[in-house]
């Protein structure tokens, strides 16, 4: 069985820009983009993070605060998976009380990341809310989460793999779903 | 240099035993960690249920509580022993004492002790992580790995730096976990000190001796001092206080020898006068503080590597009472 493209370069960036519109258009809809902060997880979330309060930024003429999660010490499998995961910094430099959260992330698969994502914002503030952004949800949740924000969605059999590759990490935008 | 991204080990001894690789990872961790220290909630769940015990047998406040910081912020719980208030006063030997705290489901004990090889000796009668903090006059890793950590933090890179080390080498756990760590990362080290505090088996480590300040210091990036450890000192290895001063008190007479931008260490506690000239500690170039602070990081990065991992005791294989 071959990779099946799921977005291609084009499609990326398309998909980026309907999700910043729809990012925008409800938080101006719930009082003003103000508050709002973005916060990706790393690796891939973060960039992507980066490229929405750009484009956000860009088109509402705002300055959104922008933050990074590395979420290897709230893992609920620390003492479990084999290999130890290497620990990166939590930049949030930023009080997170009274602040729309908008988390992104590039696939929502278990829900696992998000739990342990949000475990960790608590621990930065009291937050207004917290909104979840992702480029593709493929389904499988172990967690009573969803998204508020979905690139596309992608039905997948849970062996398959789908691995988001962008610009800063992997040389190339695409999204590739591997047997 | 090949990434490694965890410590294939149970305990941490000394420096003398790892690699770069292990070093650079411990480095790299400890500078993820030092974040979690200025956040409102200054806690990460990491090790929550996991238990450590300091066990004391030396006095000590900036390791012990170093330590102690270091477990809670990663949620771990933490017992403090002192020898005073122990059954060590009734005469239980370490091992036995180390045996008895096991028996609680202790995760890691951390030890401090003036006999040489006592981390060693319980690392083996243990299968609890042990993590050695001061071994008499043999090794001190963690205090090495937050001075390399500072170092690392105002001069990027190690390797090629010039690092003077003033002092009572002979007595000096910290001096000789250092001389390892440095050596290691690629830095020059050049030990400076009265004839009879230096052991001379250091000639063997790489390492330039000197006798005099003045003749080291010139290059330097790192002037690190040490304190003259009165309370190992078994013998007069020098005339006096006084003449100790006159020669190796680092002064910023003296500091101006060394790179503009020399940094200056110390492992603490100072003795203000005797070493190290307050003008000096207080000044600009000081970095003692900082040490104090970073020690926390690199002591959560050590306690997460060693007690984060795949659990060695699965659920079910504790013996059944018969």
């Amino acid at each position: 069985m071959k990779d099946k493209l799921i977005l291609d370069k084009k499609n990326v960036g398309k998909t980026i820009s309907a999700l910043c519109d729809e990012i925008i258009k409800r938080n101006q809809e719930r009082g003003s983009l103000n508050d709002l902060v973005i916060i990706g997880i790393r690796t891939r979330g973060a960039h992507l993070a980066e490229r929405i309060v750009q484009f956000i930024n860009r088109r509402a003429e705002v300055e959104i605060p922008l933050g990074i999660l590395d979420i290897t010490l709230y893992r609920d499998d620390l003492t479990t998976i084999s290999a130890q995961p290497i620990v990166r910094s939590t930049e949030i430099s930023f009080d997170l009380t009274d602040k729309k959260v908008v988390l992104v992330d590039d696939v929502l698969y278990t829900g696992r990341t998000i739990r342990s994502a949000m475990d960790e914002l608590i621990d930065f503030g009291r937050p207004k809310n917290i909104q979840l952004a992702v480029l593709i949800d493929r389904g499988h949740r172990e967690l009573p989460i969803q998204a508020d924000y979905v690139g596309k969605i992608v039905p997948t059999k849970k062996k398959e793999i789908i691995e988001v590759r962008l610009a800063e990490t992997d040389g190339k935008d695409e999204v590739v779903l591997k047997p | 240099m090949k990434k490694i991204t965890g410590l294939k080990r149970k305990d941490l001894l000394g420096i003398e035993e790892l690699g770069k690789e292990e070093i650079s990872l411990i480095l790299d961790t400890a500078k993820s960690f030092k974040e979690v220290s200025v956040r409102p909630i200054k806690k990460v769940p990491a090790l929550r249920g996991k238990t450590v015990v300091n066990l004391f047998y030396e006095p000590s406040t900036r390791t012990r509580i170093s330590f102690e910081l270091a477990a809670k912020r990663l949620s771990a719980d933490v017992i403090n022993i002192s020898t005073s208030a122990s059954s060590v006063v009734k005469g239980e030997s370490l091992v036995d004492t180390a045996k008895n705290i096991q028996a609680m489901a202790v995760d890691a004990v951390v030890i401090r002790h003036s006999a040489e090889g006592s981390a060693h000796l319980l690392s083996k009668e243990l299968k609890a992580s042990v993590v050695n903090a001061g071994d008499g006059s043999h090794e001190h890793p963690t205090q090495a790995l937050l001075d390399m950590f500072t170092i690392r933090e105002h001069k990027k890179n190690i390797e090629g730096l010039n690092v003077v080390i003033i002092g009572d080498i002979l007595h000096s756990r910290v001096a000789r976990s250092n001389i390892w760590g440095l050596t290691k990362m690629g830095a020059k080290v050049k030990l400076v000190g009265p004839p009879t505090l230096i052991p001379p088996f250091v000639k063997s480590l790489k390492v330039e001796v000197f006798y005099r300040p003045e003749d080291a210091l010139s290059d330097a990036d790192v002037a690190m001092c040490l304190r003259i450890q009165r309370e190992r000192q078994t013998s007069n290895f020098f005339p006096s206080i006084h003449e100790y001063v006159k020669v190796f008190n680092l002064t910023m007479e003296r500091l101006k020898l060394a790179r503009k931008d020399c940094l200056v260490m110390h492992p603490g506690p100072i003795n203000r006068g005797i070493e190290i000239s307050s003008e000096v500690a207080d000044g600009t170039q000081s970095v003692i503080l900082e040490q104090v602070t970073n020690g926390i990081a690199t002591r959560m990065a050590v306690l997460y590597l060693l007690l984060a991992q795949k659990s060695k005791v699965e659920w079910g294989t504790r013996r059944r009472r018969v």
